[in-house]
């Protein structure tokens, strides 16, 4: 095989414009697919990512009262629908909130150790609910303890007032108080009154994804507080019962009062809230799957053709070297090392411009740098792509009967 | 000639029908590609007000009291500053812009309640936008200081709600207000709805939302600020606000201003005039960075937001360097094609066809070539939009290919196909005839 290499080199030199091309169109592929197996890589990593709760059961109906009510109505009213739900066949539990996990954006708030202080420690989603919340979307409390009842004040949807007791996710403790003392400390949200931690549960998404929101991810924080105006009521329906409720709990709603107004697009599942949130991700994952399948099988195919054409032009040549005792293989392993030597040719330009087309991306589009497992696999990927596109022309050339080398020479 | 060269190629086509449908496909493949995302690019980065937006301009006054080294001014402004800049007149036209979510009922239909978005700002919004009109028209600069409950309405939702008959005079109930159409407007797209862009710079490129359509209803702002109250969105507050949704009075910014000045010399004076306001602001103490005031052209606004999506952009970038690589495609399958040619074209040099003639040949054929591959472009570059209108994006509905963008379809495929052409044709008049003729 190695003994090969010398005149396969000297060969090349006599089609210098062929390989060339071919071993830039690898480079130039290499390069994007890289890159694209990368963003990838990234956009899936994204969306995937966990939010913390009972994901495959949960139900999030946005309900706004179609007329004016005053608090204590709304209250009411809020009450009976809570009844209703909790009482619902199928349903496992049920809470009012202001927002939900992944809703793409809403009530973040700046924390504070100290009422005085300016610049924030922390960044906050802040959802509110009463003592079912937890149970409902399904979160782990880890430290603490719950609501109770007695803590829970009804808001309406625009009162601005600070809560005596608060639970908060541990990533936000963490980031608080890095020596792990969060349990019972105050915090400030732009206020004067402080807020006792009094509960720490685990994971709990955020409700922004954007990535500019990304350093905040995870800092979540529930206040004691059920929010009577518009608002969302996420049901946690029992194993197998989701599809069910998604008509009967509207259903239940508008028997326990007409007056209200649920929209078609305001009953979402996970399944929806998800696809919606990450959207965008999903998107640009299966247009860079789709660009480097497209890719690949051009590069195979121009190599394909020009080797075939190569094939074609040295068939007497081969027919020679058949007649001076060289196997069958011997001309197959030619062309393919041929193939070789050109496509790590094309490799090593290849790994050069895929990394500067991410350093050039870092600085463009706020991409994170290249990790060397994609250069690799994206080399290992072309090569093999080259051996496999070159197998069919040199299968051909290696059929070449020695019979040739005798024709008009 | 050109005749004969037509015939040969054509010949010369057909002879290797794969070969020439690799080549036409993969020029097809990279012409598509390119084409749909540089029509996207075409559409977003576009001028929303060709001729009008050299003379429009946003105002910014840093009104951030909190101290610190703040480079820009915030995006918007706060009520006070807003009100002096608009109040003083110094400009051709002036407007002032705020937009906020409204419940909406039309009471002669049975229709539910909707929740669309409301523009507050003044009459000068429609003139200095040059705002099309189907009927009626814009309210006037009274109106807006007798906080009139006058509307004026969007094509959509003047066909949702009375299906697009003429509804001036007609009476629609914004939250607990009534108020009467007075204009309905011709469909009106601008791309991207520039006069509520702003904080482009920390949106990490996800920018798509600076596409969405224009407003439905558009009132006053005097009498929207009534109307909504309670409802109004902060860009930033720097305090909390007292009432939240109520912010004439909270320490935060909200409010966009738009001016219409016509020449350079009313730019200059207006930037002196933003210039003294600051700093007799920071003599009362209510600016504490006076050098922090702006005043950009629209299109000098756009630019600073990085309106175009970041998404966008990589795709464009990506197209073009798939189109690279079909065009190394196509230039090493030209070139087998040529050389394998290699005796036919020796005979006729042998017969006296100067390399010229060669030459030209070959770039008839790569030309075909480009021509059956803009084809194919096109059409893929038509399921492309397609498939980006298909897209959940603010601005899925814009994609289309325009007069232009056809035009310049096939004008790219021709110009790939003759640049791949070029080596291989070069390649092919060199041949030697000698040489060929003797291995016949």
């Amino acid at each position: 095989m190695m003994l090969q290499i010398k005149p396969i080199l000297s060969a090349l030199r006599r089609h210098k414009a062929g390989a060339v091309l071919i071993a830039l169109q690898t480079a130039l592929t290499l390069a994007i697919v890289c890159n694209a197996l990368f963003i990838i890589q990234q956009r899936v990593a994204h969306l995937s990512a966990p939010s913390g709760i009972d994901e495959a059961n949960l139900l999030v109906i946005e309900n706004s009262w179609a007329d004016k009510l005053s608090k204590e109505d709304a209250d009411a009213q809020q009450r009976a629908d809570l009844m209703v739900l909790r009482r619902l066949p199928g349903v496992q539990d049920a809470v009012a909130s202001n927002s939900y996990p992944m809703r793409g954006g809403g009530w973040d708030q700046f924390i504070t150790l100290t009422p005085d202080q300016t610049t924030a420690v922390g960044d906050a989603a802040v959802y509110l609910g009463d003592e079912h919340f937890m149970d409902t979307l399904g979160v782990k409390l880890i430290a603490g303890r719950n609501f109770r009842p007695d803590e829970i004040r009804p808001i309406a949807n625009r009162e601005n007032v600070m809560p005596p007791v608060t639970i908060v996710t541990k990533t936000l403790a963490d980031k608080l108080f890095p020596d792990g003392s969060a349990l019972g400390k105050p915090i400030y949200a732009m206020s004067n009154t402080p807020t006792t931690i009094i509960g720490i549960v685990d994971v709990l998404q955020t409700q922004s994804l954007a990535d500019w929101q990304m350093r905040n991810a995870y800092q979540s924080l529930i206040w004691p507080m059920r929010l009577v105006g518009n608002a969302y009521y996420i049901l946690r329906a029992k194993p197998g019962q989701l599809a069910m409720l998604r008509k009967e709990a509207v259903k239940a709603l508008y028997a326990q009062n007409r007056m209200r107004v649920i929209n078609d697009d305001g009953v979402m599942g996970y399944a929806e809230v998800r696809q919606k949130a990450y959207d965008s991700d999903y998107g640009m994952a299966v247009l860079m799957g789709v660009i480097c399948v497209v890719l690949l099988a051009i590069t195979a195919a121009g190599i394909v053709g020009l080797t075939s054409f190569w094939v074609g032009q040295r068939r007497k040549q081969i027919g020679v070297r058949r007649a001076l005792g060289a196997t069958r293989g011997d001309i197959l392993g030619y062309f393919m090392t041929e193939n070789l030597l050109i496509s790590v040719g094309g490799a090593v330009v290849g790994v050069l411009l895929a990394i500067a087309m991410n350093l050039w991306m870092v600085t463009r589009f706020e991409m994170h740098r290249l990790s060397l497992f994609y250069v690799l696999a994206g080399v290992l990927l072309l090569l093999l792509l080259g051996q496999g596109a070159v197998l069919a022309p040199a299968i051909r050339a290696s059929r070449v009967s020695p019979v040739e080398a005798t024709r008009s020479v | 000639m050109f005749g004969y060269y037509l015939d040969l190629a054509l010949r010369s086509l057909k002879r290797n029908k794969v070969l020439t449908a690799l080549m036409v496909l993969a020029i097809a493949v990279g012409i598509g590609a390119s084409m749909t995302t540089l029509t996207v690019m075409h559409l977003l980065s576009g001028d929303p007000l060709p001729g009008r937006s050299g003379s429009l301009f946003y105002p910014q006054v840093d009104s951030n009291p909190t101290p610190g080294n703040y480079k820009e001014p915030l995006d918007k402004l706060d009520y006070p500053t807003a009100m002096d800049i608009l109040n003083a007149h110094l400009a051709d036209r002036q407007t002032v812009v705020v937009d906020s979510p409204v419940k909406l009922r039309a009471p002669d239909t049975q229709l539910p309640p909707l929740i669309p978005s409301m523009l507050s700002t003044t009459s000068d919004f429609f003139a200095m936008f040059d705002v099309p009109f189907r009927y009626g028209g814009a309210w006037h600069a009274e109106d807006d200081d007798k906080h009139a409950r006058v509307a004026v309405i969007s094509s959509d939702l003047n066909a949702k709600l009375f299906n697009g008959a003429n509804s001036v005079g007609r009476t629609l109930r914004l939250r607990d207000t009534d108020v009467r159409i007075v204009g309905v407007l011709a469909p009106w797209r601008p791309a991207p709805q520039f006069y509520t862009v702003a904080g482009g710079r920390f949106a990490a490129g996800k920018t798509a939302d600076f596409y969405s359509k224009t407003q439905d209803v558009f009132t006053p702002f005097t009498s929207g600020l009534e109307i909504n109250d309670g409802n109004f969105y902060q860009y930033t507050c720097w305090h909390p606000a007292p009432t939240p949704g109520h912010l004439q009075n909270a320490p935060c910014a909200w409010l966009g201003v738009w001016v219409q000045l016509n020449n350079p010399t009313k730019v200059a004076a207006f930037k002196r005039f933003l210039d003294g306001y600051a700093a007799q602001q920071h003599a009362l103490g209510r600016v504490v960075r006076p050098q922090n005031t702006r005043l950009r052209s629209l299109m000098e606004w756009l630019d600073f937001n990085g309106v175009v999506p970041s998404d966008v952009r990589l795709q464009t970038w990506l197209a073009f360097a798939f189109l690279a690589i079909c065009l190394f495609n196509t230039i090493g399958l030209l070139l087998a094609k040529f050389l394998r040619r290699s005796g036919e074209i020796g005979v006729r040099r042998a017969l006296g066809a100067s390399r010229g003639a060669i030459f030209a040949q070959c770039l008839v054929e790569a030309g075909i070539v480009g021509l059956l591959g803009g084809l194919g472009g096109l059409l893929l570059t038509l399921a492309g939009l397609w498939v980006v209108r298909s897209q959940p994006v603010a601005f899925a509905d814009l994609a289309h290919l325009d007069g232009s963008m056809f035009l310049l379809t096939f004008a790219l495929a021709i110009a790939t196909s003759l640049v791949a052409g070029l080596l291989p044709a070069a390649r092919a008049s060199r041949v030697a005839p000698g040489l060929q003729l003797k291995t016949l």
